[in-house]
């Protein structure tokens, strides 16, 4: 049986919001921390379900493998694709640099 | 003294075969609607008047034709999740305020297909999270019944607009309720179909796994209409079920003496407002009437765990579907920073709201390292309990009946502080979602001159069962097409 710590340190939800890039504010990273704590502490009762042997869900139909034919079809154009790009050239999207 | 607006969607298909009104007419009609109630209601994001107006002038031509489908000329709301070409679909967020998709998902294709006219895109929670439609970047959405009170959440926008007569039917999504609950609250009839049975193909992401577009109208005739114009196999959806489609209106109307109905009593528990129970009962006892057989001695005691499970799978799918959001292809690009990781954050940073954020830190935490097995891999066993719980069940019951939600609508901002109590509202909503199973939301009267909802959950592919089961119990309790007394 695992052993359920429900707890969120501050820490945690400063390294969790930096692996999803949120850009987190001091004032949301304490609201965050104690809103989690406090949802994850209701998730407690899961900790007991007995899962041995239980094969996870992933998916709820039972398809598996659904192929189509490989064939060339219509597909955007370009110019279609790049419509919402923030930043184009030569047909290209423009990043910003990655390495500083 | 009628007016068209009022129509449900078969009504108005009659009138416009029988040539007693117009298309346009009818479209002008919900348009001057929309135009005295949007006001107080909000239930769009983008309006596209111009849009219905041609679409309404070519189902006016296709009725000449007489090609008219059971769809054409029929005024829809659809959420703003569900891709548009060449219209703004912003996901109810900051992030795709300004997107023009350049492609049309496969449920719009459908609706067009069938000659349905385009209304605009409805309001919901930001990327679908939430329960109340008051996460969404572009104001709340309100309930047409009372306007100081939630229309529930996410297709909050879809089910008011039909509820508000601002369209005849809509089209919403549910991931762990986002369809029925708002149906709910709104006194309008909502479905979720089987996971797989409506293509997700340019369905903006939540949880893959749980996703699925569904018809909101104000009777389940229409809900079996409108399932029957969108639910076609899409092989750009490699979760669309191959399997062939029955005709759902075929099962309207005929007799459900003998359906065995099972009544769970893990959805009677403390924290029902005691209007929804009695109002459950006495549809219960209807059913009885019907002929149906109730067995209220059932118990599935996975129940209370579907809301862990729901709220640590979905928010683990939210935080990789929305890792796409980073300013670089497409949606807001904040680029005042220094680099390209300073204006990913940003990006995000000002582009989703609290409660996005919310659920993805959630999700993060759940699949990361040193706790996924403890909450992702957990979840995903206990979910497949819950199913095996469900197809036990369904060698012995027809139909599941079980209350939508455990209230009315709650006033506006009651639960926005509280991530929890709002995360409650859709603990009746999340088993079945869990499991993939259809689910029915329909009127069952009212408590506090709010709507309540009635839940009808079905087996996989149960459509046509539950659909059944709620048009007979519409026809006997006499309420269907209730409007908001707006």
């Amino acid at each position: 049986m695992y052993d359920f710590h429900m707890e969120i340190s501050r820490e945690q939800v400063l390294h969790i919001g930096r692996l999803a890039r949120l850009g987190l504010q001091p004032a949301e990273i304490d609201r965050l921390t104690s809103q989690l704590s406090d949802i994850l502490g209701h998730f407690e009762a899961l900790g007991a379900v007995d899962t041995a042997d239980v094969e996870p869900t992933a998916h709820p139909l039972p398809l598996q493998n659904i192929m189509r034919t490989d064939s060339v079809a219509s597909s955007l154009t370009r110019e279609e694709a790049l419509s919402n790009a923030p930043e184009v050239e030569d047909g290209l999207i423009r990043v910003r640099a990655v390495l500083e | 003294m009628s007016e068209l607006w009022e129509l449900t969607a078969h009504a108005a298909q009659e009138g416009l075969r029988a040539k007693e009104f117009s298309a346009i007419e009818l479209t002008e009609s919900v348009l001057s609607r929309v135009d005295a109630v949007e006001s107080s209601v909000n239930a769009y994001i983008t309006r596209t008047d111009t849009i219905a107006r041609e679409q309404a002038m070519e189902a006016d031509a296709r009725f000449a034709a007489g090609t008219a489908t059971p769809l054409t000329g029929i005024p829809f709301a659809i959420k703003d999740l569900i891709v548009t070409k060449g219209i703004r679909t912003t996901a109810g967020s900051r992030m795709l305020g300004d997107f023009i998709p350049p492609y049309d998902s496969h449920v719009f294709e459908q609706l067009k297909r069938a000659g349905a006219v385009l209304v605009g895109k409805a309001n919901m929670d930001e990327f679908a999270m939430g329960s109340s439609t008051e996460h969404s970047a572009f104001g709340p959405t309100h309930n047409p019944w009372d306007t100081e009170r939630v229309p529930g959440g996410s297709s909050g926008g879809s089910a008011a607009a039909v509820a508000a007569g601002e369209c005849l039917a809509a089209l919403g999504s549910d991931t762990g309720g986002s369809i029925r609950q708002p149906a709910s609250l709104c006194g309008v009839v909502g479905l979720d179909p089987t996971y797989g049975r409506v293509s997700r193909f340019g369905i903006i992401a939540f949880g893959s796994s749980l996703d699925q577009v569904g018809p909101i109208g104000r009777d389940v005739q229409d809900v079996a209409t409108i399932l029957d114009g969108i639910s076609s196999h899409d092989p750009r959806d490699s979760t669309s079920d191959p399997a062939p489609r029955p005709d759902m209106r075929h099962y309207l109307g005929r007799d459900i003496a003998g359906k065995r109905i099972g009544v769970p009593r893990e959805y009677f528990v403390e924290g029902m407002e005691s209007g929804v129970r009695a109002r459950i009962e006495e549809a219960l006892t209807r059913l009885e009437s019907l002929g149906c057989e109730i067995d209220t001695e059932l118990s599935l005691p996975m129940t209370e765990h579907a809301l862990a499970v729901y709220y640590l799978i979905a928010p683990s799918e939210a935080s990789s579907n929305l890792a796409r959001y980073d300013g670089v292809k497409y949606g807001l690009s904040e680029r005042g920073g220094s680099g390209m990781w300073e204006n990913m954050e940003q990006t995000r940073e000002q582009g989703f709201g609290d409660e996005v954020k919310r659920r993805i830190m959630l999700g993060v935490y759940a699949l990361s390292a040193g706790y996924y097995d403890q909450f992702y891999l957990k979840a995903q066993k206990v979910r497949t309990l819950i199913t095996q719980e469900f197809q036990e069940a369904f060698t012995r019951y027809d139909a599941l009946v079980t209350p939508t939600t455990p209230g009315i609508a709650f006033p506006c901002g009651a639960k926005l502080d509280d991530p929890y109590a709002m995360y409650l509202n859709d603990v009746y909503t999340l088993p079945s979602a869990v499991a993939g199973l259809p689910a029915l939301s329909l009127p069952c009267g009212r408590s506090e001159e709010m709507p309540v909802g009635l839940q009808i959950i079905g087996d996989v592919g149960g459509e046509g069962t539950i659909l059944q089961i709620g048009h007979a119990f519409e026809q006997s309790f006499g309420q269907a097409n209730r409007l908001a007394p707006l």
